[in-house]
């Protein structure tokens, strides 16, 4: 019911007479739109998180990696964690 | 998918579950209030996987559990009606009314359609100039925005035959009644990803503050919810708590404020009745009065009584905290996700329906 997931804006057109921003959003190879209404500042090549039709988040890349660097960062499985290959890789 | 496969990681997992079992000295009882993180525990075997002192405790965040008895008995009676399009996301369909379910309407000829997106039940209301369409707005904090949003395109397109029946319910009300409850003794809490994601994270502070118990805003993937328990567990070591944000790639500290704007627009917080437990006060949305043409309750007359609960069904325990869904005598033999008898049994985020598939303690 709350599942949202991340997908990549491909192209962005305004319809309902002009009003709102709708983006046609890849998912891993499955094309949806998705309203842009809640997210002003998104464009083209942003990840963004989208709910019932509703993009609702732009993905942060910076804060993406820190899942992957955390068990480092608090220092005692440093070694055992090669961060690069958790990293997202550059394209889906 | 980027930014979600990644999260799936298996060795990665399992250097988290490692670090977890190095942290843990004591016993303690952590809720994840979101269905879907119970669902992501149970699917993955992450609570078989878990250091025994580790308790997971499913929370109420399932609102397809919560919606109450009677609306969805409106939501039936709706659906029944000759003029009415009644339209839902999927999970609602099964949901046990007092007499039937809306599956089961639609087998007698309602016309109940599924969609993806509130926004699409607009589009079917302009395509249906002669039929009433109602949306069976169903959800959280996270879902909120779309179903205001559907409204405020119903307005914009002038539509005098969309409405929606609103059954809202907010987090951090939950989680201050489960604190509240004596029979339940949460530690920690992993709040709801998503639900942050349009609210941010200024509620939880004052909780924190009171119940002295960490909450720490959580993702939906394996290696998001063992971070999330890593950060409750580290804090509870340390015997701190405070508000941590495990989820940032998607959880801003304000969270969504157009969205915010959007929900504020349409909707207004009122006391609210949660399926199986109680009238919690300020819980949910109500269609404010403004918006009254777009709102289901007052545009029809919908006489029916309110239907009393299923006595078989603990769910209200469950959803608490207070009990596992196994601990229920019809877990498995009356209830079943072909045949529930509550609601945690039809959702796939329900507490009661995740154990039935993942978990291998009820009999196919
Ligand atoms: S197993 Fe079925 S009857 Fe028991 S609490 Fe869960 S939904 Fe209710």
């Amino acid at each position: 019911m709350c599942l949202a997931i991340p997908g990549k804006i491909k192209s962005i057109e305004l319809q309902y007479d002009g009003q709102v921003r709708m983006a046609k959003i890849n998912f891993g190879g499955i094309t949806k739109e998705a309203s842009l209404e809640m997210l002003p500042a998104a464009n083209i090549g942003d990840y963004v998180l989208v709910h019932v039709g509703v993009a609702i988040s732009m993905v942060d890349e910076e804060e993406a990696q820190k899942t992957f660097k955390y068990l480092k960062e608090i220092g005692e499985l440093g070694d055992l964690v090669d961060v690069d290959d958790y990293l997202p890789k550059k394209e889906d | 998918m980027k930014y979600m496969n990644e999260y799936r990681d298996p060795e990665l997992a399992k250097q988290y579950l490692a670090e977890i079992k190095k942290t843990v000295t004591q016993n303690w009882s952590i809720m994840e209030v979101c269905g879907g993180q119970t669902h992501s525990l149970v699917k993955n075997g992450i609570i078989e996987m878990l250091p025994k002192k580790v308790t997971m405790i499913h929370g109420p965040g399932c609102p397809v559990c919560v919606t109450p008895l009677h609306l969805i008995d409106k939501a039936i009676y709706l659906a029944l009606q000759k003029e009415v399009i009644l339209c839902s996301f999927g999970d609602m369909l099964r949901v046990p009314g007092s007499e039937k379910n809306l599956l089961e309407a639609k087998a007698e000829g309602g016309d109940v359609r599924i969609l993806y997106s509130p926004l699409e039940a607009v589009i079917i209301a302009e395509n249906n100039p002669d039929k009433e369409v109602v949306f069976f707005a169903v959800g959280f904090e996270t879902t909120a925005p779309a179903n205001a949003l559907s409204v405020i395109h119903a307005k914009r397109k002038g539509l005098k035959n969309y409405s929606i029946l609103a059954s809202h319910v907010l987090v951090p009300p939950a989680i201050k009644c489960v604190m509240e409850d004596p029979e339940s003794h949460i530690d920690g809490f992993l709040a709801a990803g998503h639900v942050c994601t349009i609210m941010g994270n200024y509620e939880y502070y004052p909780l924190v503050e009171k119940y002295k118990t960490p909450i720490v805003v959580t993702g939906f993937e394996p290696l998001d919810v063992l971070q999330g328990i890593l950060m409750v567990v580290r804090q509870l070591e340390q015997k701190k708590a405070k508000v941590e944000n495990q989820y940032a790639r998607i959880v801003r500290e304000e969270g969504n404020v157009e969205a915010q704007k959007i929900i504020y627009e349409v909707f207004e917080i009122v006391d609210r009745l949660w399926r199986g437990m109680e009238v919690i006060p300020m819980s949910g949305y109500q269609v404010k009065e403004k918006y009254a043409d777009f709102d289901a309750t007052k545009k029809f007359q919908i006489d029916i009584e309110e239907a009393e609960e299923n006595k078989d069904c603990i769910a209200g325990e469950i959803m608490k905290g207070i009990k596992k869904p196994f601990e229920c005598p019809e877990f498995g033999k009356q209830c079943k996700p072909t045949n529930p008898l509550g609601a945690p049994m039809v959702s796939t985020e329900g507490a009661c329906a995740a154990y039935f598939h993942y978990s291998g303690l009820a009999e196919y």
